[in-house]
């Protein structure tokens, strides 16, 4: 249980998909215009990481990895290795949630599926996910539950990203920024502030 | 008929400035952090977006009457993932250098917005011919910002231009120069594409945002 909590804090706070790695800036960029259809894309980038992170999980662990197909064909199973299928596998799973999310957000909130327009199937691009199936990959945990933090923890980190650029956004619309640099550019420079700030956390082990 | 009609040309210059994929459409970030720490890799990096997002644009546009509108995203998918197996398959026949330096970074080609974004803005609704012509264009526009980033990163950040010491042969270091080490930080990206999106919108004033 203990475990499970460090992953948790640890992949919000330190391992942050933004601020530490720069993954998923594209809709994080472009989304972060107002807190309430950031918050609506954040739910959804949790959501389709919780789920994708321990499905990718249970692929990698009874399909691709080397002799990961012993559950199967038993001893003959130990030379197969389908690793370098992991790419379009994990693309795949990711791609059909997120259509399966697209059609969820379009039938119970049609103004959110509006706000978010080509950022929804965007999702699917977006590197968070495809990043947060590949460390799961990369940092071999030991059981589903741990990988299936790791995901939640991820999204919920990316979603206290984007929330906070949303908020800063809203306020800096009240200060005076040279004509040019308003909106996008300001946003830029914002979120490289931010990262400084947040290489802060880098190193810590708990 | 000719081959380049001028609404054809405009597709291949519009993204080099008032279209552009990064500072104006905000596609495509990530890979512009990682790969612009040195001027060679952000150089093959852009070549294979380019060419990914060109013949991308041409199979889908190929395709666009046929794919049913709910599973459009696997089929790019698909697609995308096939050519960046073809390109990384190439750049380890013969740059095996820069393949091994951009590493992960080709597969993540997969997930890169520009390309899904310009699947579903414009080859889905159009000819094969415009649709490559877009691809290449905004590959372009993306690769001219790659380049810009990396050349300040890699001289400010190692004091080099593809590998040559500049700074060392002009005789910084002697009077007390140091290079600066946030400029290999991606932060710092971040901050540079920021002061070229500026640069770009005081020249170009139609691009500045106005309903903020």
């Amino acid at each position: 249980m203990e475990e499970l909590l460090n992953i948790f804090v640890k992949s919000i706070f330190i391992d942050n998909m933004i601020f530490a790695y720069f993954l998923g800036m594209c809709s994080y960029l472009a989304v972060s215009k107002t807190v309430e259809t950031s918050t609506g894309l954040g739910i959804a980038v949790i959501f389709v990481l919780g789920i994708t992170v321990p499905v990718n999980y249970l692929l990698e662990y009874y399909i691709l990895k080397k002799g990961a197909l012993a559950w199967l064909l038993g001893d003959a199973a130990s030379s197969i290795d389908l690793s370098f299928l992991s790419f379009i596998m994990f693309i795949a799973v990711i791609a059909s949630m997120v259509q399966l999310v697209e059609m969820i957000v379009e039938k119970f909130s049609p103004s959110l599926y509006a706000a978010l327009g080509i950022f929804l199937p965007l999702i699917a691009v977006n590197c968070a996910i495809l990043g947060g199936a590949l460390f799961m990959q990369e940092r071999e945990y030991s059981s589903i539950a741990e990988a299936s933090v790791f995901g939640l923890g991820s999204g919920v980190g990316w979603f206290l990203a984007i929330v906070g650029i949303a908020a800063i956004r809203e306020k800096i619309k009240y200060s005076n920024i040279p004509a040019p640099l308003r909106g996008i550019g300001i946003t830029f420079i914002a979120t490289g502030l931010m990262g400084i700030a947040f290489m802060s956390f880098m190193g810590i082990k708990l | 008929m000719s081959l380049f009609s001028s609404q054809d040309l405009k597709l291949l210059t519009n993204p080099l400035n008032m279209e552009n994929p990064i500072t104006v459409q905000v596609l495509g970030i990530c890979s512009a952090l990682a790969v612009t720490v040195k001027l060679e890799p952000a150089i093959v990096m852009s070549i294979s977006v380019t060419a990914v997002l060109a013949f991308a644009n041409v199979i889908i546009s190929l395709l666009r009457n046929t794919i049913p509108s709910r599973i459009r995203i696997i089929v790019q998918l698909v697609v995308i993932a096939f050519l960046v197996i073809v390109v990384d398959q190439i750049l380890k026949a013969y740059v095996y250098d820069v393949s091994k330096q951009l590493s992960v970074f080709v597969g993540l080609i997969i997930t890169n917005c520009i390309i899904m974004g310009r699947l579903e803005a414009f080859a889905l609704g159009n000819k094969p011919w415009p649709s490559f012509l877009d691809g290449v264009g905004n590959g372009a526009g993306y690769g001219l910002i790659l380049i810009i980033v990396a050349f300040f990163r890699e001289l400010f950040g190692s004091g080099t231009i593809f590998g040559f010491p500049v700074f060392e042969k002009i005789g910084l270091y002697s009077i007390g120069y140091k290079n600066n080490g946030l400029m290999i930080l991606p932060p710092m990206a971040l901050i540079i594409v920021g002061i070229i999106i500026w640069i770009q919108r005081s020249r170009t004033r139609e691009l500045i945002e106005k309903n903020l």
